[in-house]
């Protein structure tokens, strides 16, 4: 090998890990997400909540929002459900196991739908499991569309509005500590722990108490898993859950158009321009 | 005004040029402007006013359970279907070659191209942090991912695109005769480019829906709503196509020339046939998903009923009437056709935004769009057809090209 032959093969070498790397990032990724990645998550133990409404509370406080009147439970006669002032509701059922309360908030999606259909990124998944919302969001409330459990709610009477919903404490969780609504409850109906973590403790209070509990863990692997997690005595449909939301992440739903998209903008030219040639006339 | 071919080469005369042109031409109280010019200047200032108070009611009826109305449903989705016409027949002039419907190209690229400019105008009014619209653009993050970003650069690039393929218009009205043959040798480039972006974000505006599995009907979800809509946007947009030329070729009768008045009805036959064929196979991949998707019992329910009306009175009946009217060339039943045709495609878009969007949503909590939503989206249709008429007044879309610029 002569040293033109060497230094060209170096070069394309050289030149060919960098076009590697920008061609194969995902690769990249998916080592780094092995490394570090694992996702919180909050249990609600719907068995053991009273219904006192202390999380909303909380919530409220933590958040700036308008506190509730927690002092009469006249709010339960209706179903409730979250608002762009309220993150977190809590509601009453009337099922087969008598009245059963119900804490409702954003579900933080493992694969949220409305990060997916987000146009600017306002939409994050964090890295530790909260799905939190950005300034530079322009109000297209595709999101909205999108989310199975309809959780962005719309400053609609705001000429500078925000998307909002519960962030799971994204601010709290930075400074070490507990989400609001868990730290208050007085019943440890809620859980916050590692995803993983609770899932066990989910599974092992049904192991234990099968008789308390219908075997399913909500949010396990619903529409590919939530970090809210629940636990129910009846089923999940007497609670005011849709049973039939199905293991499919979300945005997997955009993901075969999205795919289609490269192959229309390669062949479709080449077809047209094909098409032009063979059906022009010799003459022109 | 037809006269007109002195070449502008100083600014001073480009000015004066403009000045003279900028200045209204023909009646000014004519029935149309009695109504639409009011509306227009009411608009304005509902625009302002949504702008200081945000979208909440009384300015829309929007809600958390109804994140999207007409605004959307109409404006943008249906508005985007009609513009339709535009990719379809520069596919069927500039690739294929048929110079049969040569003489309606411009009229209609222009209207294609001033529907995206009007109703995806529209999108910056309803969005709600509308100051930030230009992220998606300027790069304040990518969201790759999302349909909708996909979408958004679509509307850019083809407005350009479009306003490329219509440019000669612009050159031959300026008298421009160098620029003129430079943005002509572009067209076919243009046109390509043109028909694989409206390829892309008319079934792309169908896969913005995409996510929305459960809070939309199972009659109309389907994995296959990006084809469908596809598919619906060649014949929304030739009826359009039809129905604004049978109104241009009254209202602008004398600019047209002998020929091309006595060409128009083989025009329409076409336009007619193309559409007839598109809604049969619309109707074949209907049948076909609801088949696929057993759907049976669904059909004898309110929505169901729904469904059918939609499906068989606003699809398969326009198909047959286009299909009549074709064979015996009346002219008459190809209009009538069109005409249910684009309240099929109005019905169908908004059945995805807000109809049969949670229609389990009982009727009391249901979205329906407020005078103010109804007045404005009337007042960008109204601003359309009064630049539309502007231009055509001007530059050379349904009259001839200046002699200089005939095309062979």
């Amino acid at each position: 090998m002569d040293r033109r032959e060497f230094l060209k093969t170096i070069g394309i070498g050289i030149g060919g890990v960098a076009c590697g790397d920008i061609l194969t990032p995902s690769i990249v990724k998916a080592q780094n997400a092995f490394e570090v990645n694992e996702f919180f998550g909050v249990l609600v133990d719907t068995t053991r909540c009273i219904g006192c409404m202390r999380c909303e509370m909380a919530c409220a406080e933590a958040h700036n929002l308008p506190l509730p009147d927690i002092s009469n439970d006249s709010v339960f006669e209706k179903k409730r459900n979250t608002t762009e002032t309220r993150w977190t509701v809590v509601n009453r059922y009337e099922t087969e196991k008598g009245k059963i309360f119900v804490k409702q908030q954003c579900m933080h999606c493992n694969q949220p739908a409305c990060v997916a259909a987000c146009l600017v990124k306002a939409m994050k998944k964090r890295k530790e499991a909260h799905v939190t919302w950005d300034t530079n969001c322009i109000g297209c409330r595709l999101c909205m569309v999108s989310c199975p459990f309809d959780m962005p709610k719309f400053e609609y009477n705001s000429p500078f509005p925000k998307i909002q919903k519960c962030n799971l404490c994204w601010d709290r969780f930075q400074e070490g500590k507990l989400p609001a609504c868990v730290e208050a409850c007085p019943v440890e109906a809620l859980k916050f722990g590692a995803r993983r973590d609770i899932l066990d403790e989910a599974n092992s209070r049904i192991f234990q108490n099968p008789h308390n509990y219908v075997h399913r863990v909500y949010g396990g692997h619903e529409v590919g898993g939530t970090s809210y997690i629940y636990l129910s005595a009846v089923p999940f449909e007497q609670i005011g859950f849709r049973g039939d939301l199905g293991t499919t992440p979300y945005p997997e739903f955009t993901t075969g158009f999205l795919y289609a998209v490269p192959f229309v903008f390669v062949l479709w030219p080449l077809i047209l321009l094909g098409m032009n040639r063979a059906t022009r006339r010799e003459e022109d | 005004m037809n006269g007109k071919t002195a070449t502008i080469e100083s600014f001073k005369d480009f000015v004066t040029f403009i000045r003279a042109e900028l200045k209204p031409k023909g009646r000014i109280f004519t029935i149309f402007n009695v109504i639409s010019a009011p509306i227009i200047l009411l608009g304005a200032i509902l625009i302002v006013y949504r702008l200081a108070k945000g979208l909440g009611y009384p300015v829309t009826n929007l809600s958390q359970d109804f994140p999207w109305g007409i605004w959307i449903g109409f404006d943008v989705m249906t508005g985007v279907a009609f513009a339709g016409g535009a990719y379809v027949l520069t596919f069927v002039v500039y690739v294929l070659g048929a110079k049969k419907y040569h003489p309606i190209i411009r009229a209609t690229v222009l209207n294609g191209f001033l529907a995206y400019v009007f109703y995806t105008g529209a999108i910056f009014l309803d969005c709600g942090r509308w100051w930030n619209i230009v992220n998606p653009i300027i790069g304040n993050k990518f969201g790759v991912n999302s349909v909708l970003f996909l979408v958004a650069w679509h509307f850019l690039l083809y407005m350009l695109t479009a306003l490329v393929e219509f440019s000669p218009a612009i050159a031959e009205w300026l008298g421009w005769k160098k620029i003129r043959k430079i943005l002509g040798s572009l067209t076919l480039g243009a046109v390509i480019f043109g028909i694989t972006l409206s390829t892309l974000h008319q079934s792309g505006l169908g896969a913005l829906v995409m996510m929305a599995k459960w809070k939309i009907h199972p009659l109309w979800y389907t994995e296959f709503i990006p084809v469908l809509f596809f598919i619906s946007s060649i014949f929304a947009g030739l009826s359009m196509v039809i129905f604004e030329g049978t109104i241009s070729h009254k209202v602008f009768s004398q600019q047209i020339d002998e020929e091309h008045h006595r060409s128009y009805d083989d025009i329409l036959v076409g336009l007619g046939k193309i559409c007839a064929v598109a809604m049969f196979g619309y109707f074949f991949l209907k049948v076909l998903v609801f088949i696929h998707g057993r759907h049976w019992s669904l059909i004898n329910t309110p929505m169901g009923y729904w469904y059918l009306l939609e499906l068989i009175g606003f699809v398969l009946i326009p198909c047959f009437i286009f299909v009549q009217g074709v064979k015996d060339r009346n002219l008459l039943s190809i209009r009538v056709a069109a005409i249910l045709t684009m309240a099929g495609i109005i019905i169908n878009r908004l059945n995805y935004v807000f109809i049969a969007y949670k229609w389990y949503v009982p009727m009391s909590e249901r979205y329906f769009p407020t005078w103010i939503e109804i007045v404005i989206t009337l007042a960008i249709v109204f601003a359309e057809i009064w630049v539309f008429r502007w231009i055509v007044n001007r530059m050379p879309v349904l009259k001839e090209s200046p002699e200089w610029a005939r095309e062979e």
